[in-house]
């Protein structure tokens, strides 16, 4: 259970794959959600009587309503090729976090109750009854599961455990078994706006806190704006950016770029957040909810166009869901894509050549980047496909002078997630996340020692309140982790300077004294 | 005794038949609400056609996962695909000219199927992961198809049957007119396993052959954003 003693792996000289040790991560579990997690959500608030019939109609109403899942239900052949493709087998050895063996367990069932073979032949092909076994084993194992995709790159068949993740989780919450950190969160999101519960006023500090910070350090008046009507640019951004370290710094250098380029934008207080826990649990109605209050606060602040700050599983849904859940975007200028991606922002302003860089301001650094998993294998930036991949490390390198990559197979397609991500980046999870951090603390050290990287840049607010939190486990600094905006933040030169009018508190506090 | 057989397979051809397509009615009837396909992923439809293809007859998926189960199993349904399309020529008469050209190299990708499948085989027993995730029926469809390959190959190379008299059973077959099948154990063996087969495919693993082509992570254009993607089910969220 929660805050259990465990060991954090040792790190090898490669990302070995282990021999399998049967129940090592069967403890795990999260806590589950109290009914009022639940009930805002449109989901029953405790385990209902009948559960297995819900659970089991929930799993045929999914299949009917899902290609994706019903396929990949008939799919797999067992090849094996996903077995030693998930970081969380690699780091805990269980053979329930290989991708197939998380699947099977749903596919188990599955086979059981919707197919000849399983209904007359369960034993021969592994089929078996829905028990209240079967629900703890999904309720561990599919909160074990980071919805990265690593698996889907390498089946024949594309099978992608990440869907099969989120149909389990949410026939866990048909019966009234959800988990507490993503329904809860979700929940302050439908009230409040973001998934952190920072009311308004709290926001407008926070951005009134950066505006003084950014003056005292450039003398220049780099706005912050909150709930600017008639503004071009809506921003929105993950909630940790306002606060987190070292998300806002991230925040910081949009605000400094936006600035230099010249534009005007906002943020939002109804749309506070980009992430959308919705995708977690598998909920196209809790997603979309979520979705529509981008698209109110666009309409209600009369913006022209939409940017994302840094954040991975955000952007999978703005990039690949947003136009389906919460389009169409026709009262956008059409001249620009929605969304878009900060980074195709910022790359886009230095190819026009509007921003200005000294990139000794990083020299004290060393950076390497890390390709946030759903960036990575479920969205794209710019027009060709792998601009994900391309785009970050072309603002990054404008922007430092010292840059490596790690090594191939860990990075691009084959990145490894950081071990928060799809709704694991809570406290009672944390046996889970520092032992799938593993094959990425690998490759992290191994390009430490070998090129000298001192720093991992990341855009992703998952990835990087993760690594805050994992490196020390494995004999790291927190403060390794950066955001490539806070990079960008660092190197850009304030060319436009302001009216001291204009700087934070001007003519407020004179008579103070 | 060779009605019998003739029998087996009209019930063995409708069950593939009818069971495949109606697994291929059920994929293509249930909708993909959300664009998820595996990134980078091509951005126009001809890419896709192009990915299907490399997907297909590549393996490439696998190549990129592990080498040794993708030369054994590329060897395996290379070699069946080339066995399958030479066993034209028991179906039909004149026999095509492509058919003909094929004929040696049929022959003896019968091998390279049987070498696959062995493979996959020893991979299957000594690979604890995939050791792990093997419920019985992935062995026996292994050696059904083991024994399949070695009854033929045996056939082919080893103790001929009269394989005149089968093209004269399966061509007739299609008009009612079937000569006799010849009573060689050897032949009735890989006849009996290849009906079973063709029965249960409709309802096994082996439905992965119409699923590649419906998996949405392989399938779907990236262009969410050029394009708005909507089915019919979440339309009507919006309307209410
Ligand atoms: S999606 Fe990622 S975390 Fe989940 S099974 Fe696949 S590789 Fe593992
Ligand atoms: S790679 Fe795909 S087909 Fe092979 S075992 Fe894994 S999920 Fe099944």
């Amino acid at each position: 259970m929660a805050g259990a003693e465990f060991e954090t792996p040792e790190l090898t000289e490669f990302i070995e794959v282990p021999k399998l040790v049967e129940g090592t991560m069967e403890h795990v579990t999260c806590f589950v959600a109290k009914p009022e997690h639940q009930e805002p959500l449109g989901f029953p608030g405790e385990k209902v009587e009948n559960w297995k019939e819900v659970a089991i109609d929930k799993m045929g109403d999914l299949l009917s309503r899902y290609r994706s899942f019903q396929v990949f239900m008939d799919a797999c052949v067992k090849c094996g090729s996903c077995t030693d493709k998930c970081h969380y087998y690699l780091g805990t050895k269980d053979p329930k976090n290989m991708p197939v063996g998380r699947q099977d367990l749903l596919r188990k069932v599955y086979r059981r109750y919707f197919t000849f073979a399983g209904k007359y032949f369960p034993k021969l092909v592994g089929a078996a009854d829905l028990t209240d076994e079967v629900v703890d084993e999904w309720y561990s194992y599919f909160h074990q599961c980071s919805q990265c995709r690593r698996c889907s790159v390498f089946c024949p068949y594309g099978i992608d455990t990440a869907e099969i993740s989120m149909a389990a989780r949410e026939i866990l919450d048909s019966i009234g078994v959800g988990q507490k950190y993503c329904n809860e969160i979700i929940g302050k999101v439908h009230k409040i706006g973001n998934n952190l519960g920072l009311p308004g006023p709290a926001i407008e500090d926070t951005l009134e806190g950066l505006e003084e910070d950014v003056y005292e350090e450039d003398e220049v008046a780099v706005k912050y704006p909150l709930d600017v009507k008639g503004a071009d640019i809506l921003l929105v951004t993950p909630s940790a950016d306002f606060f987190a370290e070292p998300h806002v710094d991230g925040l910081i250098g949009y605000g400094k770029v936006f600035h230099e380029a010249g534009v005007s934008w906002t943020l939002s207080t109804k749309a506070s957040e980009a992430g959308n826990f919705g995708m977690f649990i598998g909920s196209y109605e809790n997603m979309r909810r979520v979705s529509l209050r981008i698209r109110e606060a666009a309409l209600e602040l009369g913006v022209k166009r939409i940017v994302f700050g840094e954040c991975g599983h955000a952007w999978r849904v703005a990039y690949s869901f947003l136009n389906t859940l919460a389009g169409p975007f026709d009262f956008l200028d059409p001249d620009y894509p929605v969304p878009q991606h900060i980074c195709e922002f910022t790359l886009n302003e230095i190819e026009k050549g509007t921003l200005e860089f000294d990139k000794s301001e990083n020299d004290d650094m060393s950076i390497t980047f890390h390709d946030s998993c759903n960036v990575a294998r479920a969205t794209r930036m710019g027009d060709k496909p792998g601009g994900q991949f391309d785009i970050p490390r072309e603002v990054i390198k404008a922007v430092v002078n010292n840059y490596h990559d790690m090594e191939w197979d860990t990075i691009h397609e084959r990145t490894f997630c950081c071990g928060g991500g799809g709704g694991l980046l809570t406290d009672d999870l944390m046996e889970v996340r520092v032992k799938g951090a593993k094959p990425r603390m690998t490759a992290f050290k191994n390009v430490m020692e070998e090129k000298g990287v001192t720093h991992l840049a990341a855009i992703c607010a998952i990835c990087k309140s993760q690594f805050t939190k994992v490196f020390p486990y494995y004999g790291m600094d927190m403060f390794q982790i950066v955001s490539v905006h806070q990079l960008v933040s660092n190197a850009i030169v304030l060319n436009r300077k302001t009216p001291p009018e204009e700087a934070p508190g001007y003519g407020e506090d004179d008579d103070d004294e | 005794m060779s009605s019998v057989y003739a029998l087996l397979f009209i019930v063995a051809t409708l069950v593939l038949v009818l069971g495949l397509a109606r697994k291929i009615v059920q994929y293509s009837r249930i909708p993909a609400p959300l664009k998820i396909p595996t990134t980078p992923a091509p951005v126009t439809r001809t890419g896709v056609v192009l990915r299907m293809i490399r997907e297909v007859v590549l393996f490439e998926s696998l190549f990129k996962s592990t080498k040794w189960t993708w030369i054994f199993s590329w060897m395996f349904h290379m070699g069946l695909f080339l066995v399958l399309v030479r066993h034209v020529r028991y179906f039909i008469d004149p026999v095509w000219l492509p058919i003909q050209l094929i004929q040696p190299f049929g022959k003896y990708a019968a091998f390279a199927m049987i070498a696959g499948l062995a493979g996959l085989l020893i991979r299957r027993i000594f690979v604890d992961r995939v050791r792990y995730i093997s419920s019985p029926s992935d062995f026996l469809w292994l050696l059904l198809l083991l024994v399949i390959g070695l009854s033929g190959a045996t056939m082919t190379f080893l103790v001929h049957t009269d394989v005149v008299a089968v093209k004269e059973f399966f061509t007739g077959f299609w008009t009612f007119s079937g000569g006799d099948l010849p009573m060689d154990p050897l032949l009735l063996v890989h006849l009996t396993l290849v009906a079973v087969l063709m029965l249960l495919l409709p309802f096994s693993k082996l439905l992965h052959i119409p699923g590649v082509f419906f998996s949405p992570t392989r399938n779907q254009v990236d262009n969410p954003r050029e394009k708005r993607h909507l089915v019919e089910w979440a339309r009507k969220l919006e309307e209410s």
